[in-house]
């Protein structure tokens, strides 16, 4: 089987966010495999310890996301591919299109990525391959079992859960409770270093700028209003919970 | 030129989602005067929801009826809109940022096309600029964008704007027939709906949250009972999911779900910076711990330090009260 993750680096989510010159600054930040296309890569190995095959991470973005692409091979992937080029500059359209050519050379039998990323939180990329691809997908998996050219995955839909049948190839976004993302071994680490490790650019894929120029681009960017520190209430329990019942019923507050 | 808006419907649980509503009201502010704005609707035997609709948009609905629609599914729902579109060639194209909102706009950006901005909370217009405000890092940043060119998809947040209000003119409901796509590659063998008839987490105008202080299964028992009393519903934090006292389903946070209530309760939870980008926009928020120290104290509004066993019944008792 040959099995491909799209995954992107994050912040970690530990990390605050602070807005410096109009953009995010990232000095000394610690960065991680986005949450969610962890579970992807988690379920990738596990796919190929049932099944067999081969198992190949694909990320685009600047010089430092090779760490994450290195994590992943110590974590059991075989090879890692790094898309990396100064024009690729843009958005959700931007990024499902390079992948696209990427893909489009490429034969798979399951492509695997997160349900969203946490920084950004477009939950795009992922769909808008397959719909380029025009491969089946099903969002939010939690579970997945595959046989032959076909597999069942049940997937998470605000709370209820839905059994769909897919034809391979397939491609399908991780939702959390689908594993539990195991840890690069040191031994993991040490062969790391020997993998594949492909570089690509924009000519490489055979795109030109101007195919992939961005639809949406972002004015301004802020934090949100700080809260101001609340009130702890005082007094037996009781009368505490009275109070507050009466403050979001009949004060000013009124919330209810 | 007259451009046509439309709003992808959503119907959960036999019913129309107060998302679309405020989908239909979004338009109002990004469209000019001759524009058209048109619905679609899927599912089946949804008439009677067809009806309801009409009341909100003044345009156009187009419905598309079938069994193979009684379920979501990307595959035959895609297919259905596909030919929607052709025929209207949108300028824009809304959803709910929901579970089918989310699935359905990167399908339909891919195909037009087009730029999307997903899980938008406000847009406003700024001469004929249209500015539309979203999330980043789970609400610990905001940023403003703005479409370049070309088609556009936009998803917004439940709950994060005003529902469009009925109008005199009905709209014209206009029956579509169904076309199945040209090879059905995933099938829909089995919903499990857990969340029905209950008021859904991320449209809730009250949420009340347990976190690992609820210690148990049962301990999610007064919170279900409080939350039913104020109508609202009950989230968790990913500690109280980690330990396995509920489904990841109810998680919030910046790995779980975005909400965004007038109030929020949480009960036995510490306020890692992960819960709170889940939920540190709700207008007002209220924190039960024993420990005065827990950081969620930080940010609620209100705090009561208590053991939420006691406390959170007490709460319950006295709203039922001065609810009655
Ligand atoms: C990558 C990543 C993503 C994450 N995403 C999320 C996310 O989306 N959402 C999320 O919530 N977390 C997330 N987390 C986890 C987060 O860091 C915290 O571990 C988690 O929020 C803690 O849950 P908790 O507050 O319920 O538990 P704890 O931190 O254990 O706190 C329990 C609290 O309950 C109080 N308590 C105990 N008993 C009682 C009682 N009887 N009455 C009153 N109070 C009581 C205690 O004083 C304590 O403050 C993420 C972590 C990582 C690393």
């Amino acid at each position: 089987m040959n099995i491909y993750v799209i995954l992107k680096q994050t912040f970690d989510t530990e990390e605050k966010i602070v807005i410096q010159n109009g953009d995010i600054f990232d000095d000394g930040v610690k960065y991680i495999i986005n949450p969610y296309d962890e579970y992807a890569v988690e379920e990738a190995l596990r796919q190929k310890e049932q099944h067999g095959g081969n198992i190949i991470v694909v990320s685009i973005g600047p010089s430092r996301i090779a760490e994450a692409l290195r994590t992943a091979l110590a974590m059991g992937a075989d090879e890692a591919v790094h898309i990396s080029d100064d024009r690729i500059v843009g958005d959700e359209f931007t990024l499902s299109n390079v992948l696209a050519a990427y893909f489009n050379k490429q034969s798979y039998d399951l492509i695997l990525g997160g349900h969203f990323s946490i920084d950004n939180g477009g939950g795009q990329v992922a769909i808008r391959l397959s719909q380029l691809l025009n491969i089946p997908h099903v969002a939010s998996i939690i579970k997945v079992d595959v046989s032959e050219h076909q597999a069942l995955v049940l997937r998470d839909s605000e709370g209820d859960t839905e059994t769909v049948e897919v034809t391979l190839p397939a491609l399908f976004t991780a939702q959390q409770g689908l594993n539990e993302p195991r840890y690069p071994s040191l031994p993991g680490i040490m062969k790391a270093k020997k993998k594949p490790f492909h570089h690509l650019t924009l000519d490489d894929l055979g795109l030109t700028e101007t195919e992939i120029r961005t639809k949406t681009e972002r004015i301004s960017l802020f934090l949100p209003p700080q809260r101001k520190s609340g009130q702890i209430l005082q007094g037996e329990l009781n009368q505490q919970a009275s109070e507050l019942v009466h403050l979001l019923l009949h004060s000013d507050v009124k919330a209810i | 030129m007259s451009k046509s808006y439309v709003v992808i419907a959503e119907v959960r649980g036999g019913k129309l989602r107060q998302v679309t509503l405020e989908a239909l009201q979004a338009i109002t502010i990004v469209k000019e005067d001759g524009d058209l704005v048109a619905a679609i609707l899927l599912g089946h035997q949804i008439s009677a929801i067809s009806e309801h609709l009409s009341q909100y948009v003044s345009g156009q609905i187009h419905v598309i009826d079938h069994v193979d629609l009684e379920t979501y599914n990307a595959e035959t729902y895609f297919s259905a809109i596909q030919n929607v579109l052709d025929t209207l060639n949108p300028h824009a194209v809304f959803l709910g940022h929901t579970a089918e909102g989310r699935d359905l706009a990167p399908m339909i950006a891919a195909y037009l096309h087009a730029g999307q901005l997903s899980d938008v909370i406000s847009m406003e217009k700024v001469e004929t600029e249209v500015r539309y405000t979203r999330p980043l890092y789970a609400g610990k940043a905001f940023e403003q964008k703005k479409f370049i060119d070309g088609p556009q998809v936009v998803t917004i947040r439940p709950n994060n704007m005003a529902a469009a209000d009925t109008n005199d003119s009905q709209a014209d409901i206009v029956t579509i027939a169904y076309s199945p796509p040209s090879s059905l590659r995933s099938i829909v063998k089995d919903v499990i709906r857990k969340t029905s008839g209950k008021v859904d987490l991320t449209e809730a105008k009250i949420v009340v949250s347990g976190g690992r202080g609820v210690k148990s299964v049962d301990g999610f028992k007064p919170l279900q009972e409080l939350a039913e009393v104020l109508n609202g519903a009950v989230g968790a934090s990913r500690g109280a999911c980690d330990a396995g006292y509920c489904d990841y389903a109810m998680q919030i946070g910046q790995t779980g779900k975005v909400v965004t209530p007038e109030i929020y309760i949480a009960c036995g939870i510490s306020g890692a910076i992960q819960h709170l980008a889940g939920m540190s926009q709700s207008r007002i928020i209220i924190a039960i711990n024993k420990d005065p120290e827990a950081p969620i104290f930080k940010l609620a509004d209100y705090g009561i330090v208590g053991d939420l066993f006691v406390v959170v019944p007490l709460l319950t008792e006295e709203f039922k009260r001065a609810m009655a």
